[in-house]
């Protein structure tokens, strides 16, 4: 089957044509560009919605690489990643998966919530996060070394579903690990106010509510509101809409069903506009 | 209910009969005489409920029997409600509480006898406050229904209900402004300054108290301003402009620095220029602040020796601290500068435990600042790590504070009795090896042919053939698709092999019954089940833990770890096994809850929660004895069916066993009439059951 054509149909690779905005926190910055030089894998750490998928695009802008962003799930199986046959007409196909794909060309492949993927999936990673830089494609009968500028990006959230969704030592000890944080106050309310085109009281008030919900979190809510939903709540806001109706919206809503936790984000987005 | 009313005299041979009062030298005659003149249905709804008060204590039944009849003509259907405030003050605090409890339901009842539809009670709305308050900064604050809005800075009072607005919406609101109002003066330290030398020089020290409290809901109000701007608009709305007299105290105390001390300020104001009558505002509550202050006294103290023994462990372990534990010379967290502010804490202070941080930040609230003398470490002879060795601490786990607190289900009150059961989990004993050793050379065979049948089972990936999208081409439907294109004819496009992966997704817990009643051939039968299953599970590869379940009473529920999800089954386990043992009672709800709630923590698509056990839920006392423990039990098994776990009871009951099928439903138990037979059997159940 050595033989079969292989296509890279509809490419995941994408590449930013201007800069993703990013508010540096830390030395993540820093981190992240000695670690890519160095050819080391990443891991992000941190709950949901505090920019990570944001930092890996803009580190891929500012690195110069595409980045393939893949988000994985729970029925996502080593052939989703690596690749498969296709038939068309007489002929078989092969298809590379968005790793190999990136393997290929040397991108940065982000898998977002690699938990969730199932077990074997780890497998095929392995390989390229220690010294080989190599991804076995079984299937297609090829040892896939990896381009120079090929970078493995995973991220993962410590706080979603208890120990179980928790990652081997045996994965975690291969990468170089970032801690992602919603940001202090002050700052979260200038990404607010960036990202949603709100005012800075606007803006602020919306940070406020966010921490709020984040003290709710285990008592209601398995987790508060990220910096993302504030923003989506900003976006709305900047179209015109009431704050109230517009965070009810954006932010109540999308964190809880159980009615007395609904109402009292309801009655805590009232206090705060 | 047409039936007669009772006569005073047979009201008054039921409640002898019920509390015994002829032993105890009482006559019922005045709360019988009271009671008579009430409809058949409300004398047995007291009735009813000074039975049930009469199980937990006499003195408590003949409390609510008082209670009651006094007030029974007024509050006729409400007397269930003045009953259940008393049983619950006596959860809390014993007869003094209750008796409290009783004469403040009593008073609240009473005021709100009309119902009106804009009526908003603090029961639907418990839930609601108790979150927002949740998320609001600071220390966690209970909250509950009292006579009168105040605080003593831990526990909030609020009305039983309201209906001062005139829609449902706005009395709701005012319910949140009421709390947070009050969440305000623990937060904004109300408490912090002793307003005992001004109160003093009042004669009317309530109106003084009254002035106090307006002062401080203008403080607290501008605090809201920044906190919370939308309740702060809300709250101005509802109060209308400050009096005219007034607004020039409103203006000082908006300033931020204003403190409690300057609205005392105020109060003395108010006293030179001779007070008139305070004027009311709706959002304004009461203030008792000796109270407040004798709980803020306590907790300082608790919480700087939290959070002062928290800092000493850190210190003893940071690497870079120099000199040892108790060296006074290099005090390192004195060096912090001489306060701490009250919200920007430290590093020291954020590397802390979540229980030194909330001491810390409770710390904060109280004294504004966490004053440098916490900060420094203890000197010599204080309470040091390092002191403490193994075997203190393992008394300590048995003794000192629960593993973790549970509700049990009421079924007279319809009620829950809130933290009521007191769970310590502690290893299993280990027994001898020997024993297992015996048994597994006795069962040998059967062991063997359980293994074979259970490796029968085990979860393999399943190729699916001819599927439109799949890992791998599928080359049978490939040669037929081709065949089938030479021929002419519309080729399938199902082409690929899909695997699916079955995974056998099970966790297992195993609740095994430890009470005295098992002792002998049970509990022998039990442990030998226990090992023949072990064998049989790990030829399968389920996840299962074991757990064993004992108690006396409800402060004293014991659950013994015989095997943890993630323990293996191996030497230590076995012996843990071999220890199980015969011990006290049943008290099965909270088991129940504790297992279940450690099983909702796996990560399996099924989850099962097997029960095995030798008969129905049983206490020291009788009060878990019969329908209670059965009712509670049956709760217990509806909450973990909540949570997706399923349940399965295998029992040994010699006296049959006709509450299963309300326990567990019709097809979820075995009963097994001959503990002999339990080990070949529990096996086979399994199987069956996971099949």
């Amino acid at each position: 089957m050595n033989s079969a054509k292989t296509v890279t149909l509809a490419t995941p690779l994408t590449r930013a044509t201007e800069e993703p905005y990013y508010h540096v926190v830390g030395d993540e910055v820093e981190v992240f560009a000695a670690a890519a030089q160095s050819r080391l894998p990443v891991m992000l750490k941190g709950p949901t919605g505090c920019g990570k998928t944001r930092f890996v695009e803009h580190m891929a802008w500012k690195l110069g690489r595409p980045l393939v962003t893949v988000a994985c799930h729970d029925d996502l199986t080593t052939a989703d990643l690596v690749g498969r046959y296709l038939i068309a007409g007489d002929e078989t196909l092969w298809l590379d998966g968005p790793l190999t794909a990136a393997v290929r060309a040397g991108a940065i492949c982000y898998l977002d919530e690699i938990v969730e993927a199932r077990k074997d999936t780890t497998v095929v990673i392995h390989p390229l996060t220690d010294s080989r830089r190599a991804l076995p494609v079984e299937k297609h009968g090829e040892y896939l070394a990896a381009h120079a500028d090929f970078m493995l990006v995973i991220s993962y959230n410590p706080g979603y579903q208890s120990v179980l969704k928790e990652m081997k030592p045996s994965t975690r000890q291969r990468f170089v690990a970032l801690d992602f944080d919603y940001p202090d106050a002050a700052l979260e309310a200038r990404i607010v106010a960036h990202e949603g085109g709100v005012d800075e009281a606007t803006a602020q008030k919306l940070v406020k509510l966010g921490g709020l919900t984040r003290k709710l979190k285990g008592a209601g809510l398995d987790e508060g509101a990220g910096t993302r939903l504030l923003v989506h709540a900003a976006q709305l806001i900047a179209r015109g809409m009431n704050p109230v109706v517009a965070c009810t919206a954006a932010i109540a809503r999308p964190l809880a069903d159980e009615p007395d936790t609904r109402n009292a984000l309801d009655d805590l987005i009232a206090a705060v506009f | 209910m047409g039936q007669r009313k009772l006569f005073a005299h047979e009201i008054e041979e039921r409640l002898d009969q019920m509390l015994l009062l002829k032993l105890r030298q009482r006559s019922p005659k005045e709360a019988a005489t009271q009671l008579e003149a009430v409809p058949r249905e409300h004398q047995e709804c007291l009735l009813r409920w000074v039975g049930i008060a009469a199980q937990s204590s006499n003195e408590l039944g003949w409390l609510i029997a008082v209670q009651g009849a006094e007030h029974a003509a007024e509050l006729g259907d409400r007397l269930a409600g003045l009953a259940r405030a008393g049983l619950d003050g006596f959860d809390r605090g014993g007869l003094e509480a209750a008796r409290a409890a009783l004469a403040d339901a009593a008073r609240v009842l009473r005021k709100n006898a009309i119902p009106a539809p804009q009526r908003v009670s603090f029961a639907d709305i418990e839930a609601r406050l108790g979150c927002v308050l949740q998320a609001l900064h600071g220390r966690p604050l209970r909250l509950a229904v009292g006579a009168r809005t105040w605080t003593d800075g831990e526990t909030l009072w609020l009305p039983e209900s309201l209906a001062l607005a005139p829609d449902a919406g706005g009395n709701r609101r005012l319910y949140t402004q009421l709390a947070v109002m009050l969440w305000a003066q623990a937060r904004f330290g109300s408490f912090n300054v002793d307003p005992e030398p001004e109160l003093a020089q009042w004669d009317d020290r309530e109106r003084a108290l009254a002035w106090y409290a307006l002062f401080e809901a203008m403080r607290l109000e501008a605090r809201l301003v920044d906190e919370l701007p939308g309740l702060a608009r809300d709250i101005r709305a509802l109060r209308g402009p400050w009096p005219e007299e007034l607004v020039a105290a409103a203006a000082d105390l908006a300033r931020p620095a204003a403190t409690a001390a300057d609205s005392l300020r105020w109060v003395a104001e108010r006293r030179r220029v001779g007070a008139g009558e305070t004027p009311k505002f709706l959002h304004v509550g009461a203030m008792d602040p000796v109270a407040a202050r004798r709980l803020r006294a306590a907790r300082i103290a608790r919480d700087s020796a939290t959070l002062r023994r928290a800092l000493n462990i850190l210190r003893a372990n940071d690497p870079h601290s120099r000199g040892g534990a108790g060296d006074e010379s290099h005090p390192p967290l004195a060096a912090e500068g001489d306060t701490v502010p009250a919200d920007l804490q430290a590093g020291d202070v954020q590397g802390l435990p979540p229980d030194a941080q909330a001491a810390a930040q409770s710390l904060a609230q109280d004294l504004d600042v966490i004053p440098p003398e916490i900060l420094k470490p203890a000197g010599p002879g204080a309470w040091q790590p390092e002191e403490r060795d193994e075997g203190e601490s393992a008394v300590a786990a048995v003794t000192g504070k629960p593993d973790a607190v549970y509700d049990e289900w009421d079924y007279r009150r319809v009620a829950w009795r809130r933290d009521w059961c007191h769970l310590y989990e502690t290893e299993g004993p280990a027994g001898e090896d020997a024993w297992v050793d015996e048994v597994r050379s006795r069962h040998a065979h059967l062991i063997r042919s359980i293994r074979r049948r259970f490796e029968a089972l085990r979860g393999e990936d399943k190729a699916e053939r001819r599927q439109l999208d799949g890992e791998e081409i599928d080359l049978d439907a490939q040669v037929e698709a081709r065949a089938d294109r030479k021929s002419g004819s519309e080729p399938s496009p199902r082409l690929f092999i899909h695997r699916r992966q079955i995974e056998r997704s099970l966790a297992v817990m195993f609740m095994v019954d430890m009470s005295g009643s098992t002792k002998g051939w049970v509990n022998d039968a039990e442990r030998e089940s226990l090992v023949l299953l072990c064998e049989a599970i790990e030829a399968l590869g389920d996840r299962y833990a074991i757990y064993g379940f004992s108690g006396w009473t409800r402060t004293r529920c014991d659950i013994y770890r015989i095997k943890t999800f993630d323990e293996r089954y191996d030497a230590a386990t076995r012996r843990r096994i071999a220890g199980i043992e015969a011990r006290d009672y049943t008290r099965m709800g909270v088991a129940v809850r504790h297992l279940s709630h450690l099983l909702h923590g796996q990560n399996a698509r099924h989850k099962l929660l097997v029960t095995l056990s030798d008969g129905r839920p049983d206490d020291h006392g009788d009060e878990y004895r019969g329908r209670y423990g059965i009712e509670d039990t049956r709760r217990a098994l509806l909450e973990a069916r909540e949570k997706g776990i399923r349940s399965y009871c295998v029992t040994i009951d010699r006296h049959g066993a006709d509450y299963l099928p309300q326990l567990y439903g019709p097809a979820h138990y075995s009963v097994i009439d001959d503990a002999k037979k339990l080990p070949s059997k529990l096996a086979e159940i399994y199987r069956k059951l996971t099949a």
